[in-house]
């Protein structure tokens, strides 16, 4: 499946119509505790990543936050 | 944590790579510079090192208003990067950077709460600002302050401080944009015991925070 994550053309290696955020974090590895998703430019809360989900030709950011202020 | 971190940040795919912001530049005399800022009001979620920074910078150009939310106390630790002085270790932050901020420009309003902000009370505290910028320590807490936001104020835009631990790197520092939300920060230095923030690296990205707070404000107007 193409999409593009963060502003970049990205393959997923996947079968599937379409994925779930929870999906895409472990197809990619992205194991930060805290991250904001967004799908085409939507907010994505934390409680939704197991149902939220995207398709060929979307675009997805994911945007970790990391502790420090 | 340096192992996953080093994976993530290798992955070029992940982070850092937002849409660049180019909001266009401007010229102004600091009359009209005032005249426009004097009737904004800036939310500050956190009055660590980010926050307070930031609201020091905010005041000394003209802004109206600041609506600052912490519910800490000053502690002898926090003077290596925040804005406040050894006599008020043990204060309440928002009091004490109230005062710091009204000695600075005694004419901005300055509502501070002291409370730690839940999804309700962010979407009360903050309704009537034009700007609120997310500058908590935890990173759980940026992610909650960001989603609660983004979601009862869409089009408000959001600044949040993200990486800015430790010292030099100046080149890594930069700011993003998705939508309304703005990172900055250089999106990879977490703040640890082996890795402290420090005044200067925060002060930079508190002023950067502020410096696009700025830049939204006198371009909207």
């Amino acid at each position: 499946m193409k999409i593009v994550l963060n502003n970049r053309e990205e393959f997923l290696e996947t079968t599937k119509q379409s994925l779930t955020i929870s999906e895409l974090l472990v197809l990619k590895n992205y194991s930060f505790k805290s991250l904001v998703i967004k799908i085409n430019g939507d907010l994505i809360k934390r409680e939704k990543r197991e149902t939220a989900s995207f398709r060929e030709g979307d675009q997805v950011e994911v945007i970790h936050l990391i502790s420090g202020g | 944590m340096s192992r996953l971190f080093l994976i993530t940040f290798l992955d070029p795919s992940f982070g850092g790579i937002l849409s660049r912001i180019n909001l266009g530049s401007a010229t102004m005399r600091v009359d009209d510079i005032k005249r426009i800022l004097k009737r904004k009001t800036v939310g500050i979620a956190g009055c660590g090192g980010l926050g307070s920074n930031a609201a020091i910078s905010l005041a000394r150009v003209g802004l109206g208003s600041l609506v600052l939310v912490d519910f800490d106390k000053v502690e002898e630790g926090n003077l290596n990067r925040q804005y406040y002085f050894s006599d008020q270790v043990g204060s309440y932050k928002a009091i004490a950077l109230k005062e710091n901020v009204r000695r600075v420009n005694p004419s901005i309003a300055v509502l501070a709460h002291l409370a730690e902000l839940t999804p309700s009370l962010i979407a009360d505290l903050f309704s009537g600002c034009d700007i609120v910028l997310e500058a908590f320590d935890r990173a759980e807490m940026k992610e909650m302050l960001i989603e609660c936001v983004q979601t009862a104020f869409p089009s408000m835009p959001l600044i949040s401080g993200v990486g800015m631990a430790g010292w030099g790197k100046n080149d890594l520092i930069g700011s993003m944009r998705s939508g309304n939300l703005y990172i900055v920060g250089d999106q990879q230095s977490e703040a640890s015991d082996d890795n402290p923030p420090l005044a200067p690296r925060v002060g930079i990205v508190a002023n950067m925070m502020a410096n696009l707070a700025l830049e939204l404000m006198l371009g909207s107007d």
